[in-house]
């Protein structure tokens, strides 16, 4: 039951977590350049949508 | 440009809103039936539909998909025409969408009640129900995805990206979990086995309580919080981070509920660290929802409303905080099993949940009706009622549940377990004496509501249909770079698909290796299909919902060990079509238990626990002694296993009945010479 044989017998194991973490710190990294640099009037204004 | 002049359809949000109240104190009374029958076995009635391990997922079903699921329309339908300034893409979709709902919710409340269940929990329902539930959500869907394509606002305010996600993940998790093969009309077995079956449930289960209890309720705090204390939310920037970042890590949490199980180590240690990332995006919600109150708490002071979001989004942030340190191994070792789950569980149920619901009700029907609310001072009344009923219901589980893991785990000066099993349950009754209390006291806030409610409609003249003006969008003809957010949430079926790739990766990577590869499920020669009898027992064992308070799981503990037997292994579950782990031990793991003792034990002990077991809190089960097998199924179910691998030998579904009467004939003769009194034995 220990990890390490699991990821022994599973092949090419190694990508799965490594690929997810990618994917994810990409997407995320990306993301948060776009929430930064938006700009602030737009931002405002979505914000205020429901209130219209 | 000319503005557009077009009305709202508030009647199917009336519908939905009615429909919320009505479940919800049907989900809330099932509860608290339910709870009261752990310290009082009688209130079962000593009649099969009322019994524990059927009132519980009734009360579940009820309260997740009834009254959280009814609450989430009436948000989403009041929200999304006026966040879009469209009405909604079809009044018949609607229709169809609220009669729908309510046929499923009926039919599952019938056929749960009479025993016809999945034995999954949180998707107990059966084969029928689980395609009426995929049709309906697609007719939710088309309505959806209509609106928002026709509406006149350029820009998805976030709340809708919310609700994008739970459309497109509920369908996923769904589908996914509810494969299974019919055996008749109301009855089927789940396509997973075992461990696998474990992950998809659980991967379901955790996922269940992310998109369907939690995304769509905070796509409703995003609109209505606002628009209640009439400030936009904090930070709109922090609500995009929290929504990417909340669905994506969610979907892989799941396996937190399978910690020191047979579950592969690597699921579940990917588990516990995406449970703990998810304090991140939990808390930044939660903050984003309080401060979005900045400088507005004196309306809190005076506004119902406000009061009930305070509280649901503390409860939130309570909950989600939680939620990750059980799910770190060495505080699951102590809580899983116990009642701190069921506290943590109802800290979001009936905080979170619960409270969202009312203030959005509260907020909405004086709105429509336009006519202020009844009566302010019931409504702060029915917030102080359920805020010490939470107390009250919260607190003593906490306790019950860690006083009862510190029992099971204690151990003698000379190495022997210090408590019975029943002791550690007796000595908790108290605080499950008290838990009642605490519901009681919400249940009856929740009813206050009702009359509140009632009362201004009385006085009120309804809306059905609200007018409103704006412009149509105008085609963007504009060169002016954008960026590639705003490409995407300009365009919701891209939205939904990439919502659905972020959510897809999560459950594909956890389950395709446990799938695929044979080596995670090591098989044991000894473990042999179940003998025909002893598959008809395990469908008894699901109808009556025994998983509800018993698991087959032995963890590798020392304590657990000592009282169960050998810790449980993957391979022991090959052939559990469903798997039947349980997540609460109101009675102790049966995983070990077969031939520990003599028929005639059973025998007495189902005809009533407490001649064998002084007091149990087992519900009797005297009616079960008079029923019989309909042994006309045994061959339809022993091919449907054949389809789904067990490695019965060919045509055995034609000679299993004569081995089933065997069988039965050699428990009837141990019966007989321990001069038990039976009913004539006779094959249906």
């Amino acid at each position: 039951m220990k990890f390490i044989n699991y990821l022994e017998k599973i092949t090419g194991v190694s990508i799965y977590p490594l690929a997810s973490f990618i994917i994810f710190g990409l997407f995320f990294l990306v993301m948060l350049i776009w929430v930064i640099r938006t700009d602030k009037k737009k931002i405002y204004d979505i914000s205020r949508i429901p209130l219209d | 440009m000319q503005v557009e002049k077009f009305y709202y359809d508030n009647k199917i949000v009336k519908w939905f809103a009615y429909a919320t109240a009505l479940w919800g104190i049907v989900g809330m009374t099932a509860g608290l039936w339910a709870a009261i029958q752990l310290y009082a076995p009688g209130a079962a009635l000593n009649f099969a539909p009322t019994t524990f391990g059927r009132i519980r997922p009734v009360h579940t079903n009820a309260i997740i998909f009834a009254f959280v699921g009814n609450c989430i329309f009436t948000g989403v339908y009041y929200s999304l025409q006026r966040l879009c300034k469209a009405r909604m893409f079809s009044d018949k979709l609607s229709r169809i969408h609220f009669w729908g709902w309510q046929g499923i919710i009926v039919s599952a409340a019938i056929t749960l009640l009479l025993g016809f269940t999945t034995g999954k929990e949180y998707a107990e329902l059966e084969w029928p129900i689980d395609i009426a539930i995929t049709l309906v959500w697609v007719v939710f869907g088309i309505n959806m995805f209509g609106t928002i394509i026709k509406r006149r606002e350029r820009h998805l305010y976030v709340a809708i990206w919310f609700y994008i996600a739970t459309w497109v993940t509920v369908a996923l998790l769904h589908i996914v979990n509810s494969i299974e093969i019919p055996v008749s009309f109301l009855k089927s077995y789940s396509w997973y086995a075992g461990v696998q079956d474990a992950l998809v449930q659980w991967w379901y289960g955790h996922n269940a309580v992310a998109f369907f209890l939690t995304t769509p309720i905070l796509g409703l705090m995003y609109y209505f919080l606002p628009k209640a204390a009439n400030r936009p939310v904090y930070s709109y920037r922090l609500s995009i981070i929290h929504f990417w970042a909340l669905i994506f890590i969610y979907i892989w949490a799941g396996p937190h509920h399978l910690l020191y199980t047979a579950l592969p180590d690597w699921a579940q240690s990917l588990g516990v660290v995406f449970s703990v990332m998810l304090i991140a995006p939990s808390w930044g919600g939660m903050l984003n929802g309080l401060f979005t109150l900045r400088g507005a708490w004196d309306k809190v002071r005076e506004e119902p409303v406000l009061k009930f979001f305070v509280v649901a989004i503390t409860c939130y942030g309570m909950a989600t905080f939680e939620g990750p340190m059980l799910a770190l191994k060495n505080v699951n070792a102590i809580s899983h099993f116990t009642d701190w789950t069921i506290a943590h569980v109802h800290i979001g149920g009936l905080g979170w949940n619960g409270f969202m619901a009312f203030g959005m009700l509260y907020w909405l029907i004086p709105r429509m009706w336009a006519t202020p609310l009844y009566s302010k001072k019931l409504a702060t009344n029915h917030f102080w009622l359920g805020t010490i009923g939470i107390v009250i219901y919260a607190v003593p589980l906490y306790w019950a549940g860690f006083t009862q893991a510190q029992m099971w785990k204690t151990f003698t000066e000379e190495g022997q377990l210090k408590f019975q099993f029943l002791e550690t349950v007796t000595h908790i009754i108290p605080m499950y004496i008290t838990r009642s209390i605490g519901g009681s006291l919400y249940l009856i806030g929740a009813l206050l509501m009702v009359y509140n409610l009632y009362k201004t409609i009385a006085k009120g003249s309804f809306i059905a249909d609200e007018a409103s003006e704006a412009a149509p969008l105008e085609k963007q003809t504009s060169h002016v770079r954008q960026y590639w957010h705003r490409w995407i949430e300009s365009r919701p079926m891209t939205m939904l698909v990439f919502s659905l790739i972020v959510v897809a990766i999560g459950g594909a990577i956890e389950m395709i290796p446990t799938f695929l590869v044979k080596s995670n499920v090591p098989t044991i020669a000894s473990v042999k299909p179940y003998t025909p009898l002893e598959l008809q027992g395990r469908d008894i064992y699901v109808r009556e919902g025994c998983y509800t308070c018993h698991s087959q799981m032995v963890r590798p503990f020392r304590d657990e060990v000592a009282r169960y037997g050998e810790y449980s292994k993957a391979g022991e579950f090959v052939y559990d079509h469903p798997f039947q782990w349980g997540s609460k031990r109101t009675g102790p793991d049966l995983a070990r238990v077969g031939g520990k003792y003599p028929d005639s034990w059973h025998y007495n002990h189902m005809m009533d626990p407490r001649i064998m077991s002084p007091g149990s809190i087992m519900p009797s089960y005297s009616w079960l002694l008079d029923n019989k097998i309909d042994t006309a199924s045994t061959p339809a179910k022993i091919r449907a296993m054949q389809t789904l691998g067990v490695p019965y030998p060919k045509g055995y579904d034609k000679v299993a009945n004569s081995d089933l009467m065997t069988q039965a004939n050699s428990i009837r003769l141990s019966l007989k010479m321990d001069k038990m009194k039976l009913p004539k034995m006779q094959r249906s």
